[in-house]
């Protein structure tokens, strides 16, 4: 089959690999109908995310066809679905407490020493996100593995389009969540940094949950406006003093809830930004860190921070103090998507959600290397890559 | 001259009297009696000749069917993927045979010297074995409906003394590690029916 696969930083190929097959008993093998680039994708093409090999399959969010089923899966043949990015037993003590990405038992105990030593306890499996999370082949490819086939995938109705649905496989319930840890009350203003597609679902999501208003906060102007488009009002921050204009903007108070969707690859000049991107650069240090001591700043006392922005390792100058002093209240993780699952695909039924206007390109998977470069180098315009195998 | 240092005099004495003091009260500490963690996680590793390592793993199921696996030698190769083979002799004497560091065979001959139904399995290794080790399998409930707490600890001598303990460190061949992954694999066996994996096993004759 092809796949894009993995060969360096800001160095990916479509190549043919060979075709995946069944190995465990709960297993199912989907023919990928459509996927998409994630802008977490972008941190392993920039080569900050360690133990990406040469050749992995990347891609995490993806759906398709089933065209085999192991003997335990509950999938048949022909059903169309969904697959969430994290990969979740379903039985263990975190996924019956619907902590699906904390999974215990999806993370081959080979691959679990790393994240072990990195932050003390091993990830759950993941697609295609480098070995720390299992190695597992992903899914920008014609053919996918899914293991655990009987609890993440999704099966789609009739009458849904592919790309109505395809984000519960990663960004929109991870918007959603990103919400939720923020705890939203009625009439709350909730900052949001970052207006890439998590940012932008955070700020739908928050709006649904009844936030008074929404604060974004980016500097593609393009990005601005999709925001805007939304609901939300929005703040360049190479035009006004962010800190200033939260708080003006606030009564005085500062938001409720800020939501860091940058994660650990900031953008801008600010002294700290610059200091931590020439780290990261030589390999002194894996995150910048510079919306987040953003939004711990502005947050008003006694506010919430939800940080669904991926983060991979040290941060310093992290304004601990602030954190502590007006006694904030932290949730973060990676998303735990089947919690979500069914909740989410009712609304998009109903017309609730709407997901499609965030896509601005479609290629065919062939290309998929032209939208890597892109999505990284022309963020203003390409808000969202879906590739067709 | 002298004001400074009468200035300083007295801050400095007590300064120093308060180490003094830190000290003495500090004594006693090192010789205190031991605390309520396991002795396996003591910063100190060797006892004597004998590396001392061990893990804990809450399994969602029952004492018995995790000791029944555990006591049963055709079992243990299901999920122990470093174990090539299992065999119990008629004179109770359990044959293992091990993948040492690169891809070596070493040979283990145990027999049980303990045992309690679903609780608790004691094991030392016997003449003609080519390590020697001792160790224990424990199994209790687990607080809150979580299952049962495995607890495997085993104390060995490193064959190759400190030098060998390190090299196999550095493979990852250390039985710590090992011994880790092997209670691993038994809970995803147990609670998800499978043992996860990303790759399809390696194919013979290919």
């Amino acid at each position: 089959m092809r796949a894009l696969t993995f060969h360096g930083t800001h160095d990916v190929r479509v190549e043919t690999v060979p075709d995946p097959r069944l190995i465990n008993p709960r297993d199912a093998i989907i023919e990928v109908t459509a996927t998409a680039i994630c802008g977490s994708d972008l941190h392993l093409y920039n080569g900050v995310i360690p133990g990406v090999a040469r050749g992995d399959i990347l891609g995490h969010e993806f759906m398709g066809r089933v065209v085999e089923a192991g003997p335990q899966s509950t999938l048949r043949p022909g059903e169309r679905v969904v697959v969430p990015f994290t990969i979740s037993c379903g039985s263990c003590f975190f996924c019956q407490m619907q902590l699906f990405s904390a999974c215990d038992n999806s993370n081959p105990v080979e691959s679990q020493d790393a994240s072990e030593l990195a932050y003390g306890h091993a990830m759950s499996g993941l697609f295609g996100y480098s070995h720390l999370t299992g190695g597992y082949p992903g899914g920008q490819a014609q053919y996918v593995r899914v293991p655990f086939s009987d609890v993440g995938p999704i099966v789609i109705p009739e009458g849904l389009e592919d790309e109505q649905v395809l984000f519960l496989s990663d960004i929109l319930p991870t918007g959603w969540m990103a919400a939720e840890n923020a705890g939203i009350r009625q009439g709350d203003t909730v900052a949001v940094w970052g207006c890439g597609p998590v940012g932008l679902f955070a700020i739908q999501s928050a709006l649904i949950m009844g936030a008074g208003q929404v604060i974004a906060i980016d500097h593609y102007p393009h990005r601005l406006d999709l925001a805007r488009g939304l609901g939300a009002k929005v703040i360049d921050y190479t035009q006004t003093d962010v800190l200033e204009a939260l708080m003006e903007m606030s009564g005085g108070i500062g938001p409720d809830a800020v939501i860091d969707a940058v994660g650990m690859e900031s953008h801008g000049f600010a002294p700290d930004n610059l200091m931590d991107t020439v780290k990261q650069k030589v390999g002194l240090g894996a995150d910048r860190g510079h919306a987040l001591r953003m939004a711990l700043m502005a947050v008003r006392k006694g506010g919430r921070v939800s940080i669904p922005g991926v983060y991979g390792g040290m941060v310093d100058k992290f304004p601990l103090g602030a954190l502590m002093q007006k006694g904030l209240e932290v949730r973060s993780g990676q998303t735990h998507v089947q919690r979500y699952s069914q909740d989410l695909l009712r609304r998009i039924g109903e017309g609730e959600i709407d997901t499609t206007f965030l896509i601005s390109h479609r290629l065919p998977l062939e290309e998929a290397a032209e939208g890597y470069r892109n999505f990284r180098d022309n963020q203003n315009e390409w808000t969202k890559v879906v590739l067709k195998p | 001259m002298h004001k400074t240092l009468t200035r300083f005099a007295l801050p400095l004495g007590v300064a120093g009297l308060a180490v003094a003091a830190y000290w003495a009260a500090r004594k006693p500490a090192s010789s205190h009696p031991p605390d309520s963690a396991p002795g396996r996680t003591a910063r100190q590793t060797w006892f004597g000749d004998y590396v001392v390592g061990g893990r804990s793993v809450t399994i969602a199921a029952e004492p018995e069917p995790l000791f029944a696996i555990w006591r049963d030698p055709s079992q243990l190769s299901r999920f122990m993927r470093h174990v090539q083979s299992v065999e119990a002799a008629e004179d109770g004497t359990w044959r293992w045979v091990l993948r040492g560091p690169a891809e070596a065979e070493v040979t283990l001959l145990t027999r049980i010297v303990t045992e309690r139904a679903s609780e608790l399995i004691a094991w030392r290794s016997v003449e003609g074995s080519e390590i020697e080790a001792e160790g224990k399998v424990m199994f209790r409930k687990a607080p809150a409906g979580r299952g049962t707490v495995v607890e495997a600890v085993i104390a060995y001598q490193p064959p190759g003394g400190t030098m060998g303990h390190w090299m196999a460190k550095a493979f990852g061949t250390d039985p710590a590690r090992l011994g880790r992954h092997e209670l691993k694999r038994l809970k995803m066996l147990m609670e998800t029916g499978e043992i996860a994996t990303a790759s399809p096993p390696a194919q013979k004759g290919h």
